[in-house]
């Protein structure tokens, strides 16, 4: 009874922020993904969104988010409307965000938004009847990264609970690092960020977890806080996040994983990487057993097939 | 010595007092004063009190909604409101900001949806009255001088 309801809160619920969510909701997401996997491989097919309209609008550039937000679609027997570069599209006129909304609105079942501007999926949700589920916004939330994150974590280390997790790289822009830690904190993990001191995660992040009764660990030393971790999530330095050239060559390069370093790591480390990586992991690292960030891609789709099942009433 | 008073007491209409002193001018603009009224406004500022310095606000002849005046909470926290009637205090307020503040102040963050060019009003949430702390409800930042960020 309990497990219906929560599946009843989902129906046309948009997926804006992982705060909008309760630890039980979340759970509830992971394991619906959980029997996602054979749908999301190919190995089952059910098209219970058979006849429903997506809209996926990019309004910036995205590999694994669009084309697994698509194939989860494609999978459930549903259809794919949108863009992949604004530059073909009404906004090249002028045309508001809110009046985009309100057309894909009336096209489509869902609508999926990547915007460069921060609160845009938020503004969109007030707009539209659908749901909207945010692919990105700006330097600020990416709630399915965070949810496929945490279901690859959990899969992988069978608990999230007192898992030592280091958070490295540019802790101040990137959006995925942001929401996670929230997560994370919200599932007892303990956390340390490594960071440029630059780049170091913001004050109000940090508060956050220490709100959640976690304290995190902050340093620049990477080979002493890998020594004892079981997650390695790793982020790239965003050069187009850096409102300052200068500051981006000063700290680009900051940190590299390769073979070596991962000796003094624990043999079960795992390495996480939301991708795309430009030089922060050695590709060496790729045919080691810790590299997981491959799977972590993979694991976009049945995570996204999950809520757009969820948000859209259908049910395998 | 007989005090001197540096405004003059008003009949009827109302006195914000206990402004956080140099605010004043930013109380009244929050309010919409002068367009939004045609009385006389007196206003005093870096009055010396019991708690250092304030500002003293006075409207005549218009009593202002105490719900309209709990905005000013945003820059000072401890101002009072006063209605009066023939020279009388006829009701006390002290203000107390409201959980949602809404087209009052802008966000500080350049990138965040509602400084772009939508239909939409800024909006934050309150998540601490006093001091004010208040949390973009679209990009979810904090202004950290919400004086600074006053439309």
């Amino acid at each position: 009874m309990f497990v219906f309801l929560i599946r009843m809160q989902f129906k046309g619920k948009d997926i804006i922020s992982i705060k909008d969510f309760t630890k039980n909701e979340i759970n509830y997401i992971l394991n619906y993904a959980e029997e996602m996997i054979p749908y999301a491989k190919g190995e089952k097919y059910k098209d219970i969104l058979k006849g429903r309209v997506l809209s996926s609008l990019f309004f910036e550039p995205s590999t694994r988010t669009r084309l697994s937000f698509e194939s989860s679609m494609n999978r459930l027997g549903g259809r794919v409307i949108g863009f992949s570069d604004p530059s073909g599209t009404s906004q090249k006129k002028g045309e508001s965000l809110s009046d985009t909304i309100r057309m894909a609105d009336s096209y489509s079942d869902a609508i999926v938004i990547r915007h460069p501007q921060e609160g845009a999926a938020r503004l969109a949700a007030e707009f539209a009847d659908s749901p909207i589920l945010n692919a990105g916004d700006g330097a600020g939330r990416h709630p399915t990264q965070c949810l496929l994150d945490l279901f690859t974590i959990r899969k992988e280390k069978k608990k999230i609970k007192n898992t030592k997790i280091v958070l490295l790289g540019d802790l101040k822009y990137g959006r995925t690092v942001h929401s996670l830690s929230y997560a994370l904190a919200l599932y007892g993990a303990n956390l340390t960020f490594v960071s440029p001191t630059s780049l170091k995660m913001p004050n109000e992040v940090v508060g956050e977890c220490k709100g959640l009764g976690i304290e995190p660990i902050s340093t620049t030393n990477l080979e002493k806080a890998i020594k004892d971790a079981d997650v390695l999530y790793v982020t790239r330095i965003q050069k187009e996040r850096f409102p300052d050239a200068e500051e981006y060559n000063r700290v680009v390069g900051s940190y590299k994983i390769n073979n070596e370093l991962l000796k003094s790591a624990k043999n079960d480390l795992i390495i996480m990487h939301p991708l795309p990586r430009v030089t922060e992991i050695d590709p060496e690292v790729d045919k080691t057993h810790h590299a997981l960030y491959f799977k972590q891609a993979f694991n976009g789709v049945p995570v996204r097939m999950a809520l757009l099942s969820l948000v859209m009433g259908g049910r395998i | 010595m007989k005090k001197e008073l540096k405004i003059p007491l008003i009949k009827n209409g109302t006195v914000i007092d206990h402004i956080t002193a140099g605010n004043a001018v930013k109380v009244l603009h929050i309010l919409g004063i002068p367009i939004s009224t045609s009385s006389v406004v007196s206003v005093a500022m870096n009055v010396k009190s019991k708690f250092g310095k304030k500002d003293i606000v006075k409207v005549e002849n218009r009593e202002i909604d105490p719900q309209e005046v709990d905005k000013i909470a945003l820059i000072s926290p401890k101002a009072t409101i006063n209605i009066i009637r023939d020279y009388k205090v006829a009701k006390k307020h002290k203000v107390e900001l409201p959980n949602e503040i809404i087209g009052i102040v802008s966000c500080s963050n350049p990138t965040c949806v509602s400084n772009a060019n939508e239909p939409v009003k800024s909006r934050f949430k309150v998540i601490e009255k006093d001091p004010p702390k208040i949390k973009c409800y679209y990009c979810e930042r904090e202004p950290e001088v919400i004086a600074d960020r006053i439309i």
